[in-house]
C-alpha cells in the first residue's frame, strides 16, 4: 500500500488558500472549523514565506498515543482517522498535537466542546465509503473514488502535494535540484521523522 | 483577532454570531487559548438575522444512490485568468467541485475564490426576488411589475430629459454575449453613457497600448510567460489578484532560472518571491522607468535593428529619458540608481523579457502616460512580438476584456469601431437596422448655432456619473443631468469620491440595480422610493463565452437553472427592450426562446460583425469543441497539434482573438501578438498601420519633412510584400491584382457595402470576409505592417512626461511636475489642476501626511458584494483593515488590530472612516495600503440594516474610496485611488 503524506513547497506557496476553501467547499466544513490553514512567516518582511498546514497524518501519531479512549486508527494507507461516536472531546489531542490540527465546534472545558473534527485526507470515517452517514461526520471520501485531498488538487501553484510519500518527495527533490533552492519539506521531520536529502 | 494576517484564524466572535444556524461551531485554537472559554461576540444582535442555510446541507450531501451525476464545465466568474470550473451536478443541484485538469490555462488549479465558487449558486445571501423601496420599506414585486414600472419610468426621463439622462452601467462580469447585448440596448435606447469596470482598471491601458501598437490588450498569455528569462511586475500583485498566473511566473522562473523582478510601493505576496524588488513612491512609474532606460541607451543596450525596423519616435523619447538622471530619479522616486542599472541591465540584455502591470499602473491621473512609457521600455529592449516577452497586462474581472472588445465603452460601439458615421453604418448592417431610425433615436445638440449628434459622441465615464448628476446643468455638455442609473452587475463601492456618489444617488430619479446582489448601491445614498432591485443569476446559470486576459475566448454552460426568483442578463434586456419598444429591431437576427434570447446567436452575431478585431472566427460551434478538447492544447504554446481532432487541429486554445475571417477559414486564432516570426495564418502578425502612412514632423535643423510610419524591411513570416504596407482596402487589393482571387459572392458583398465607392471599402466593414483571406492566403495582414509609435502625437502627452499625482506627499515637486491644465473632457470638465494648486497653497500634504493606496485581497474580487457574502471566503477576511509602518504607527499611538479613523482630504468636516489597523513593515514609512473590497459601512455607520433582509453580505466594512479623492487621466477618464493621502488616529 501507499504510504500518503502532505507535502507544502514553501517556495511556492502564495498564501491564495485555496487549499483552506477547497476543504471547506468539499466537505461542508462549517464557519469557525478549519481543517486547514495558511501559517505566514516573517509576514510583509524580506524572507517572507507561507506554508499550508492541516494534519499530517503522522508515523506514530502524538494525538492516537493520548487519546483516552482510542478513537484514532491508522488506515492502510498509514491516514490518521478517528471515531467520532468515541471522542469525548477532551482536547487531550489539541494538545498533543505538534501541527494544531484537531478543531472542536464548541468552546468550553471537560469534554464541553463537542466532537473533534480535522482534516481526513479526504478519506471519511469509520462509517461505510461514500454514505451519507460517513459524509455527515467527516465529509466525503475522496480516497474511496481514487481522488487525493482536494486541497492538493486545487493548489494554485502546485505547491501543495498529496500521494505516496515516494512520489510526491521525488517530485520535490526534481524541483529543487532544476531551480536550486528548495527550503525542504517543511513539518516531515516531526510527522514522519524524516527529511527529504537534495 | 484575525487582522493580523500572519494568524488568520477564523475568528468567532461577532460575525460567528451572524452565522446563528451554525451555531454548533465555536472558537478556534488560538482564540480559545486567549479568551479561556469566555462566550465568544460582541454583537450578539446580529444573531437574529436569518440565513436559511438547511439548502446547503441538503446540497453538498453525496448524490443519492442510483442518481446520476453529470459534469458540467464553466470557467470561474472571478478575475481573468480563467479557470476551468468542474461542476458536479446531480438532480438540479450542484454538489461538488472537481478539478479542471485538462484545461491548459489552470490545470486543475484554483485560488480561494475560485475553489469556492459553488457557494455562489446556493448563497442564501443572493438577492432573491425583484424589490422596490416603498416609502424606504424594500417591498417584495413581481417581475412583470418591476419591468412594467421600471421602464414608464425610463420612458417618462427620455420624454424630459432626453435619452442622455439614462445611464447604462455594465458589467465586467457580463458573459461575450451579455456585453454586446447592452451596449446594442443602449445604441437602441439612443445613448453613449454606457461603461462598465474597465473604466476603472484598465482603460489607460487599452488607451495606451492601442495608441502604441494597435490592439489594446494583453500582447502574450499567461502561459507564454513560461519563456521569459527577465520579468518585471510593476503596480501588480498577481500572487493575490491573480493567484493561478503565479503557477505559470514561478515556474517560469524555476525552470529557466529567470529574474523575477517586482517594482511596487509595498512588499506585496508576489515581491516575497522576487530575485529583485524595488520600492519606489506611489505615483513615479515614470520617472523609475525612465530611470531604467536611461542606463539602457547610455550602454548601448538598446534593441537598435528593432527601433530601426519597427518604432517611430524613440528619438523624441530619448530626449525625455535623458532629463531622468539617476540621482533627478532617486529624488523624485527613492530609488537608488545602481538598482535601477542593475535591472536595466536583467531587462535589456538577458531577454526575451516582460513586463506584467496591472492596476498600480493604470489607477492614475497619469494611466495612460504609465502604460506607455511602459511600451517604450518593450519597443526600446526589442521585447514586443515574440515568445516570452511583451506587455503582458493582467486584467481585471473574468470577462473585462471581453466586455471591453465588445464596447461596454463610452467612446465606441462593438470592437473599437469608434462612434463615426462609418461605424454606426457599419453596425446598422449588421444589425439589420435603418442608420436613420439609430440616428433618430439620439439627441441633437445645438452648440452655437451648429448642430452636434450625440451618437458620435463620446459619453459619460462612470468614474463621473455623480459629477454629472449634481453639477449644474450648463456644465454637462450634454441635454440634461444625468437622471436615471440602469447598475447591471457593478458595485457602487469600487469608483473613488463615494461622499460624493451618496449625494449623487440621493439626487437620481430612479435607480436599478440589476445584480445577483443588492450591491453598495442599494444602501449608500438616501432613497425613499423609485428605486429596483432586479436579481440576475450568475454566469454559472446561464451559457455564454467569456475572454480571458490572454484574449482566449472560452465557452461556459449552465451548470444549474437560475436560483430563486433570478433571471440571466439576456432575458432581462430582452423584456426590458420590448416594453421600450424596440425588442424587435434589436433581436431581428437573434433567437429567442419564450423570453430568453439564445446565447450561440448572440455570439454568431458578434462574429457577422466582429472583423475589425478578429472575434469573426470564433463561433460557437468551434468554442465548445475546445472545451471539449482542453486536454488537447500544449502548456506552454497553447497550440493543439496537427494531429488532434479535426475540429480543433492546429488551433490555439481558445481561439485568442485576433481569429481572423469566418470560421470556416479555420484562422487559428493569435497565441502573441504582432509575432513576425510565423505566418499569418499560423497566428503571425506585424504591428498595425493604424495611425496613417506617413508623417510631417520637423526635423533636427528646424526644416520640415515626411517620415513613414510603415514599419521598414520587417514583415511576417511568407509575406509577400517584404516591406511595411498599409491596411487593406479593396481597391489595394485591385492594385495589387489580388482582387482576381475574391469569390464572386465576396465582391458582390463587397460592392454592395461600397455603393458608389467600392474602393473604399476596408478589412474591417468588408462583411463577406474576403479580404481578411485573400491578404492573408498572400501573407499579409490586412490590418498593414506599420511601426509601433514612442510617440503617441494625438495624446495630450505624446512622450510621457512625469506629473505629479493632484494630492502629493512631495509639495515642492508640483512646480517642476504639474499635472495637465483643466480642460472639458468626456462631457464634463476636470479641474485636476486647479485642486492639485489648491491642495499645494493650503499645504493638505501637511494635514495629510501619509500616503494613501489601495489593492487587492486574494479572497475578495472587486467591490467584494459577491464575495464578502460567501462564507468560505468571508470567514477568512472578517474586518476591513489598513497597513501602517510600525514607524507611522508608533507616532500616533496606534497598536495593531486596532481600531483606528482615517481621514481624508476631501470628506466632509468631522467625519472618519473606522476600521483595523495592520502595522506591519510591508508598506514604508509615510504610505498606508487598504483593500478596496469592502463596503457597508458609510462614514462610521454601519448600514447593515439598509440591506434587504437575509441580502445582506456577512462581512461589510469601510471603503476606503469613501477616503480617496478627486483625480482623473485625460484621456480615459479613469479615477485616481492609488496615489493620494490621508490621515490616520487611533479611535
Amino acid at each position: 500500500m501507499a504510504r500518503m503524506k502532505f507535502l507544502c513547497d514553501a517556495d511556492r506557496c502564495i498564501e491564495c488558500n485555496a487549499c483552506v476553501t477547497a476543504c471547506k467547499n468539499e466537505h461542508e466544513v462549517p464557519w469557525g472549523i478549519n481543517r486547514r490553514r495558511v501559517v505566514t512567516i516573517n509576514d510583509g518582511r524580506p524572507g517572507e514565506r507561507s506554508v499550508s498546514m492541516a494534519c499530517m497524518h503522522c508515523t506514530d501519531a502524538p494525538c492516537a498515543s493520548v487519546c483516552p479512549v482510542n478513537c484514532f486508527y491508522t488506515t492502510a494507507d498509514a491516514v490518521v482517522l478517528h471515531s467520532k461516536d468515541l471522542c469525548i472531546g477532551c482536547g487531550y489531542c489539541f494538545y498533543a498535537c505538534p501541527f494544531g490540527a484537531p478543531q472542536y465546534p464548541r468552546v468550553g472545558n471537560f469534554g464541553s466542546r463537542g466532537k473533534m473534527d480535522k482534516c481526513t485526507y479526504c478519506a471519511g470515517g469509520p462509517e461505510a465509503d461514500s454514505t451519507q452517514a460517513e459524509f455527515v461526520k467527516y465529509g466525503t471520501n475522496r480516497l474511496a473514488e481514487g481522488k487525493l485531498p482536494l486541497c492538493a488538487e486545487m493548489c494554485s501553484t502546485k505547491s501543495l502535494l498529496a500521494g505516496d510519500g515516494e512520489i510526491i518527495a521525488q517530485i520535490y527533490r526534481e524541483r529543487v535540484v532544476k531551480r536550486g533552492y528548495g527550503s525542504g519539506a517543511w513539518g516531515w521531520r516531526t510527522a514522519y521523522r524524516e527529511t527529504i536529502a537534495t | 483577532m484575525l487582522i493580523k494576517r500572519t494568524e488568520r484564524q477564523a475568528r468567532r466572535g461577532a460575525l460567528a454570531q451572524t452565522l446563528s444556524s451554525q451555531s454548533d461551531a465555536g472558537l478556534d485554537r488560538r482564540s480559545f487559548l486567549r479568551r479561556s472559554g469566555l462566550a465568544a461576540g460582541g454583537l450578539a444582535a446580529l444573531g437574529t438575522l436569518s440565513l436559511g442555510s438547511v439548502r446547503k446541507a441538503e446540497a453538498r450531501m453525496p448524490a443519492k444512490a442510483g442518481a446520476a451525476v453529470t459534469i458540467r464545465k464553466n470557467i470561474c466568474t472571478h478575475c481573468s485568468v480563467g479557470c476551468t470550473v468542474m461542476a458536479e451536478v446531480s438532480e438540479g443541484v450542484w454538489i461538488g467541485q472537481e478539478p479542471g485538469w485538462d484545461s491548459p490555462i489552470n490545470r486543475g488549479s484554483h485560488c480561494a475564490k475560485g475553489a469556492a465558487v459553488r457557494e455562489l449558486v446556493h448563497g442564501d445571501r443572493r438577492l432573491k426576488y425583484p424589490m422596490k423601496l416603498v416609502n424606504g420599506q424594500w417591498t417584495k414585486i413581481s417581475w412583470d411589475t418591476a419591468i412594467d414600472e421600471i421602464g414608464t419610468k425610463m420612458l417618462a426621463i427620455r420624454e424630459k430629459s432626453g435619452p442622455d439622462s439614462v445611464y447604462f452601467l455594465g458589467s465586467a462580469k457580463f458573459s461575450n454575449e451579455g456585453a454586446y447585448l447592452y451596449r446594442k440596448f443602449a445604441a437602441y435606447w439612443g445613448t453613449n453613457n454606457v461603461d462598465h469596470q474597465a473604466r476603472i482598471c484598465h482603460s489607460t491601458t487599452v488607451a495606451g497600448v492601442a495608441n502604441t501598437w494597435g490592439y489594446g490588450a494583453q500582447t502574450n498569455s499567461y502561459n507564454d510567460i513560461r519563456n521569459s528569462k527577465t520579468m518585471i511586475i510593476m503596480g501588480g500583485n498577481p500572487a493575490e489578484a491573480h493567484p493561478v498566473s503565479l503557477q505559470h511566473l514561478l515556474e517560469g522562473k524555476e525552470l529557466n532560472r529567470a529574474n523575477y523582478i517586482v517594482i511596487e510601493p509595498r512588499l506585496t505576496r508576489t515581491a516575497a518571491h522576487a530575485t529583485e524588488f524595488v520600492r519606489i513612491r506611489s505615483g513615479t512609474d515614470i520617472p523609475v522607468i525612465y530611470g531604467i532606460l536611461w542606463h539602457i541607451f547610455r550602454n548601448g543596450w538598446e534593441d537598435k535593428q528593432f527601433i530601426e525596423q519597427r518604432v517611430y519616435g524613440m528619438e523624441d523619447a530619448r530626449r525625455e529619458i535623458e532629463k531622468w538622471t539617476p540621482e533627478e530619479v532617486e529624488r523624485v522616486s527613492g530609488v537608488p540608481g545602481a538598482q535601477l542599472e542593475r535591472v536595466a541591465k536583467m531587462f535589456a540584455t538577458e531577454k526575451p523579457s516582460t513586463l506584467i502591470w496591472c492596476m498600480g499602473a493604470t489607477q492614475h491621473t497619469v494611466g495612460t502616460a504609465n502604460v506607455r512609457a511602459f511600451c517604450i521600455a518593450l519597443l526600446a529592449t526589442g521585447n514586443v512580438g515574440s515568445f516570452g516577452n511583451g506587455a503582458n497586462i493582467f486584467r481585471g474581472h473574468c470577462n473585462v476584456q471581453g466586455a471591453t472588445d465588445l464596447g461596454l465603452d463610452i467612446g465606441t460601439l462593438p470592437l473599437y469601431y469608434g462612434l463615426v458615421e462609418g461605424a454606426w453604418r457599419h453596425w446598422g448592417r449588421v444589425w439589420e437596422t435603418d442608420y436613420e431610425w439609430l440616428s433618430s433615436r439620439f439627441h441633437t445638440r445645438d452648440v452655437g448655432g451648429k448642430p452636434v449628434k450625440m451618437m458620435e459622441v463620446a459619453g459619460i465615464p462612470s468614474t463621473r456619473w455623480f459629477d454629472a448628476t449634481m453639477m449644474p446643468q450648463k456644465q454637462v455638455q450634454q441635454q440634461d443631468n444625468l437622471k436615471a442609473m440602469m447598475v447591471f452587475g457593478h458595485g457602487g463601492n469600487t469608483v473613488t469620491r463615494m461622499p460624493e456618489a451618496a449625494k449623487g444617488i440621493a439626487a437620481l430619479d430612479l435607480l436599478v440595480v440589476a445584480d445577483p446582489h443588492p450591491t453598495t448601491w442599494a444602501v449608500l445614498g438616501e432613497r425613499k422610493d423609485n428605486t429596483y432591485l432586479l436579481p440576475i443569476c450568475t454566469q454559472f446559470e446561464c451559457d455564454g463565452s467569456r475572454t480571458a486576459s490572454n484574449r482566449s475566448i472560452q465557452w461556459g454552460e449552465q451548470v444549474v437553472k437560475p436560483i430563486f426568483e433570478s433571471k440571466n442578463d439576456y432575458e432581462v434586456m430582452y423584456r426590458l427592450a420590448t416594453k421600450l419598444g424596440f425588442a424587435d429591431r434589436m433581436f431581428k437576427n437573434i433567437k429567442v426562446n419564450g423570453n430568453e434570447p439564445v446565447a450561440e446567436d448572440i455570439l454568431r452575431e458578434i462574429n457577422r460583425g466582429g472583423w475589425s478585431t478578429g472575434y469573426c472566427g470564433q463561433s460557437p460551434e468551434r468554442l465548445k469543441a475546445h472545451m471539449r478538447n482542453q486536454d488537447k492544447f500544449d502548456l506552454v504554446t497553447l497550440r493543439a497539434p496537427k494531429d488532434a481532432p479535426a475540429e480543433i487541429a492546429g488551433d490555439y486554445y481558445g481561439l485568442p482573438w485576433p481569429c481572423w475571417g469566418t470560421p470556416e477559414l479555420r484562422h487559428p486564432g493569435t497565441h502573441t501578438l504582432y509575432n513576425t516570426n510565423l505566418h499569418v495564418m499560423e497566428g503571425g502578425g506585424t504591428f498595425r498601420a493604424r495611425f496613417g502612412v506617413e508623417r510631417e514632423e520637423k526635423a533636427p535643423d528646424g526644416t520640415m519633412r515626411k517620415v513613414s510610419l510603415l514599419s521598414n524591411g520587417s514583415f511576417s513570416v511568407g509575406s509577400e510584400i517584404r516591406d511595411g504596407y498599409p491596411e487593406f482596402t479593396y481597391g489595394v487589393l485591385k492594385k495589387l491584382g489580388w482582387d482576381g482571387d475574391l469569390t464572386a459572392a465576396e465582391r458582390a458583398t463587397i460592392e454592395r457595402i461600397g455603393g458608389n465607392n467600392p474602393d473604399s471599402v476596408g478589412w474591417a466593414i468588408d462583411l463577406s470576409g474576403g479580404i481578411q483571406r485573400v491578404t492573408m492566403a498572400h501573407g499579409c495582414i490586412h490590418y498593414g505592417n506599420g511601426k509601433a509609435r514612442a510617440n503617441a502625437w494625438n495624446l495630450p502627452d505624446p512622450i510621457p512626461v512625469h506629473r505629479e499625482p493632484i494630492y502629493t506627499p512631495r509639495p515642492e515637486l508640483v512646480a517642476r511636475y504639474p499635472t495637465l491644465p483643466n480642460a472639458v473632457q468626456f462631457r464634463v470638465p476636470n479641474i485636476g489642476f486647479d485642486v492639485q494648486k489648491a491642495a499645494v497653497d493650503k499645504g493638505l500634504a501637511k494635514q495629510f501626511p501619509l500616503i494613501n493606496t489601495s489593492g487587492r485581497l486574494v479572497e475578495y474580487e472587486g467591490g467584494g458584494e459577491e464575495t464578502r457574502s460567501n462564507k468560505w471566503l468571508a470567514e477568512l477576511q472578517q474586518d476591513m483593515f489598513i497597513e501602517i509602518n510600525p514607524a507611522d504607527a508608533a507616532a500616533r499611538g496606534i497598536k495593531d488590530g486596532a481600531f483606528v479613523l482615517v481621514t481624508g482630504p476631501e470628506m466632509p468636516a468631522g467625519q472618519a472612516c473606522r476600521m483595523k489597523a495592520l502595522v506591519t513593515e510591508r508598506v514604508g514609512r509615510g504610505v498606508t495600503w487598504s483593500p478596496y473590497h469592502f463596503g457597508g459601512w458609510f462614514m462610521n455607520v454601519d448600514q447593515r440594516r439598509k440591506y434587504p433582509a437575509g441580502a445582506d453580505p456577512i462581512v461589510l466594512g469601510e471603503s476606503i474610496n469613501t477616503v480617496t479623492t478627486y483625480g482623473y487621466d485625460p484621456v480615459t477618464g479613469m479615477q485616481e485611488p492609488k496615489a493620494t493621502l490621508c490621515q490616520i488616529r487611533a479611535a
